[in-house]
């Protein structure tokens, strides 16, 4: 429920001119929900940066995601899965 | 991974007949100037709530659509974990707030200059909604205008 709800509010501050990404933890409620842009990352619920106490391991989670924002031609939605490579 | 197959067979029962709601169509802001000139809010569905604030409803029928707006420069290791929900292991966040709400992480990305600079305020809510019509109706928009009166250009969304 959590995905679809951060999901249902991107797409409001989308509407309202404000540009989002949203991580997302199930990438089949992803598809049917449909944020703007998505960060879907495997990790389990609960833990969205996959590690506490785990500054770099967070930040890379964090960059990825705002790369989603810097697409140029982007098709919305756009739904792009974490590379675990570049952690 | 995140998979249904996580959760108690109750909630995996209600999920294979639930109607998700699509996004249709869906919207679109360009990033109109580049990143390092953006400011950025969080949006974590984790139900933190910092000690002065009233904790999150479990009892709301289709769920509690409220939320909390948290300050940027409050101590993320003094927020308290008010979700409810018991489909998921609360350690992690518990632990270290930045896995669910990473304002630290923010803050080192105006440090380095990846972003111009953080939101004085920062949403929070608890994502078990089943109902979301109130949270679509109501509270995205109010979330919108505070961030937009805060002149926020880009939002990270963080689910549990």
């Amino acid at each position: 429920m959590c995905n679809q709800a951060v999901s249902l509010v991107a797409a409001e501050l989308e509407r309202q001119g404000i540009a989002t990404v949203a991580i997302q933890l199930l990438r089949d409620v992803a598809e049917r929900v449909r944020p703007p842009r998505a960060l879907f990352v495997p990790f389990r619920h609960g833990y969205p940066l996959d590690l506490p106490s785990n500054p770099a391991r967070q930040h890379a989670v964090v960059e990825a995601a705002l790369r989603l924002l810097e697409i140029s031609d982007p098709r919305p939605p756009v739904l792009v899965d974490l590379e675990l490579t570049s952690l | 991974m995140g998979e249904i197959a996580e959760f108690s067979l109750a909630v995996r029962t209600f999920l294979r007949a639930y109607r998700w709601r699509k996004i249709d169509p869906v919207p679109w802001v360009p990033l109109e100037k580049p990143l390092s000139d953006c400011r950025l809010a969080l949006v974590s569905s984790a139900g933190f709530v910092t000690p002065d604030q009233s904790v999150f409803d479990e009892s709301t029928r289709g769920g509690d659509v409220s939320y909390r707006s948290i300050p940027s420069d409050f101590p993320v290791a003094d927020l308290i974990d008010t979700h409810r929900s018991d489909s998921f292991d609360h350690e992690g966040m518990i632990q270290d707030p930045n896995l669910a709400f990473p304002i630290d992480r923010v803050r080192e990305l105006v440090e380095s200059r990846r972003i111009h600079s953080v939101s004085e305020e920062h949403i929070s809510f608890m994502g078990s909604i089943t109902a979301p019509r109130r949270l679509v109706r109501d509270t995205a928009p109010e979330i919108a205008q505070r961030l937009l009166e805060g002149e926020v250009d880009v939002a990270l969304l963080v689910p549990v």
